[in-house]
């Protein structure tokens, strides 16, 4: 029950709107790094949508993005797609990696859920490296030229990847915020407080579940696909098990559950890195102490902590 | 047969290792009835009903609801063809607010308007002015009523409460009362009750449980007269009451 409708939709487009005039105004550096970070944020609201509304701690978030990344990366190498189909085969790859993923995983819960989704990453990574000569094992494939190109516009510019990343960070919110204002967003929340209840109020646990790693996984997916075209590189890193603790720290450090929790994440972590090794080789000391004071003072993340002193309707 | 049958078991068994928590129950259940559950701890209630309900799969033997064998349906989808079942531990969302906790069962049946009908959901227990609370923050005997609250928005056809008046000051159990009362004939309901006073208030039939097997089954005259029910459960001071 939300009574400020207006106030939500206000207040999150206005977030997406200062991302797009910050497109005239930042320094060629700044500009670079905020395009990753969005669609970063991408991947880390996709872990949010399970972690953070459904109650599913995975660990195998990385195969995700990896299917979204290579899907696209191999749609372009070998299928010869340009970069709008490419793009939309990495995010089904996403999508149907998580369905076949889910079907197995959700038949256990809690620490089993975690290790078998972990197990099918490591999996997964191991496979890319096997099959080296498709993927191009741990050197990875560099993006054809001709496969990044989007509309028209060509993803190794400057412009058109900030927009573009943009364009799918703004689509990702907004669906994300439809998700969860929807009923189908009320019964995620009641699966992650309650599932027992749940069941006794006729929702089948297993069903939605797998609804929301599908949902995750698209979200994996388009974030891995759009990665690997703007970037211009697919490489078997991305799918290893850095790539799944990221996300979940992102949603972590911005406020799991909330909307905007996982771009204030993933943008202060990464500024957080940046600056601290810009002083300090030991940067991950820094990222340490600062996920020991996130614990100590905001054990529900920085906006968490917004919600539950200052702005209880933050969605 | 009189009156229609809503639910009917035959020969329901459930054994936990060595223990008979149910043990061949033969039960029918009238539409329309109120209908009370009772016998001593550990006579098997919880799980006959958990068994009713889905929550605990039958070993062996049927359970019929309306002409349907449902034995093998998972529960959510028994909630789907009309038996709510409300926890006797209460089992809320305490961390969503009270609107929440009943908008769920409420969109689960599809609502119209979800607003207004989770209104009149938490209205028909007295809770309509608590719903922008945290349903955790509320008083015990209130949120046994939400729990209610949440079974009967379902709009069941059988209703089953564990032990609904747990908790209850006495003057939340004169409004409980009425309540249940108001709710034949549109929806059965099968109670677990300690309070006898509740039982034989409400009650227009009575099984009694012990060590999982049927000890008797009548209306509450006749269960009170009965000689084995009085040695095993009631207590001299209900006889002849």
């Amino acid at each position: 029950m939300t009574p400020h409708p207006r106030k939500i939709w206000a207040l999150h487009l206005a977030v997406i709107g200062v991302l797009l005039a910050l497109h005239w105004v930042l320094p060629a550096y700044h500009h670079t790094n905020l395009a990753r970070i969005m669609v970063m944020s991408v991947f880390a609201m996709g872990y949010n949508i399970a972690f953070g509304y459904t109650g599913l701690l995975s660990l195998g978030h990385a195969l995700l993005f990896a299917a979204g990344m290579y899907g696209a990366g191999l749609g372009g190498q070998y299928l010869h797609l340009s970069a709008l189909p490419t793009a939309l085969l990495g995010t089904l790859a996403g999508a149907v990696m998580a369905a076949l993923i889910g079907a197995l995983a959700l038949r256990t819960k809690g620490v089993s859920f975690m290790i078998v989704t972990l197990m099918f990453a490591q999996a997964g990574y191991l496979s890319i490296l096997y099959f080296g000569a498709v993927t191009g094992g741990d050197e990875g494939l560099v993006v054809r030229p001709e496969a990044r190109v989007l509309a028209g516009l060509d993803l190794a510019a400057d412009t058109p990847r900030y927009l573009l990343a943009w364009a799918l960070f703004g689509l990702a919110m907004v669906g994300n915020l439809a998700l969860i204002r929807a009923p189908f967003g009320r019964v995620m929340v009641a699966m992650r407080e309650n599932e027992d209840r749940s069941r006794m109020l006729g929702y089948d646990p297993y069903r939605t579940k797998l609804i929301v790693m599908v949902a995750s996984g698209l979200y994996a997916g388009a974030a891995g696909a759009m990665f690997g075209l703007m970037f211009g590189y697919v490489g078997a890193s991305f799918a290893t098990i850095q790539y799944s603790i990221l996300p979940m720290l992102w949603v972590l450090m911005g406020g799991a559950g909330v909307v905007l929790g996982p771009f204030i994440g993933t943008l202060l972590m990464f500024y957080l890195i940046d600056i601290s090794s810009s002083y300090t080789t030991a940067n991950l000391f820094v990222v340490g102490i600062a996920l020991l004071v996130l614990v100590l003072f905001a054990p529900r993340g920085l906006l968490g902590l917004v919600r539950d002193r200052w702005l209880p309707w933050l969605p | 047969m009189a009156a229609l049958t809503l639910l009917q078991t035959r020969g329901l068994t459930r054994h936990f290792g060595g223990l008979r928590a149910v043990d061949g129950v033969d039960f029918d259940l009238r539409a329309d009835e109120i209908h009370a559950l009772i016998g001593p701890n550990g006579a098997g209630k919880t799980t006959f009903v958990g068994l009713l309900s889905g929550r605990i799969l039958a070993q062996s033997g049927s359970i019929t609801f309306d002409g349907r064998n449902i034995s093998r349906l998972p529960a959510h989808a028994r909630v789907a063809i009309g038996i709510a079942y409300t926890f006797q531990i209460t089992s809320i969302y305490a961390a969503l607010s009270v609107f929440d906790n009943v908008a769920l069962a409420v969109q689960r049946r599809g609502a119209r308007d979800l607003r207004r009908e989770t209104m009149a959901a938490l209205a028909r227990v007295g809770l309509e002015g608590f719903a922008a609370k945290v349903a955790g923050t509320l008083a015990y005997g209130h949120q046994r009523l939400l729990e209610i609250a949440m079974g009967l928005a379902l709009k069941p056809r059988l209703l089953i409460l564990d032990e609904p008046t747990q908790g209850l000051a006495n003057s939340e159990i004169e409004s409980f009362k009425t309540l249940i009362q108001s709710l034949v004939p549109q929806t059965t309901v099968l109670l677990i009750e300690h309070n006898m006073d509740v039982v034989m208030d409400l009650a227009d039939r009575i099984t009694v449980l012990n060590f999982g097997r049927v000890l008797a089954q009548g209306t509450p005259a006749e269960i009170q007269a009965n000689a084995a029910v009085q040695s095993a459960y009631l207590g001299a001071d209900h006889v002849g009451a």
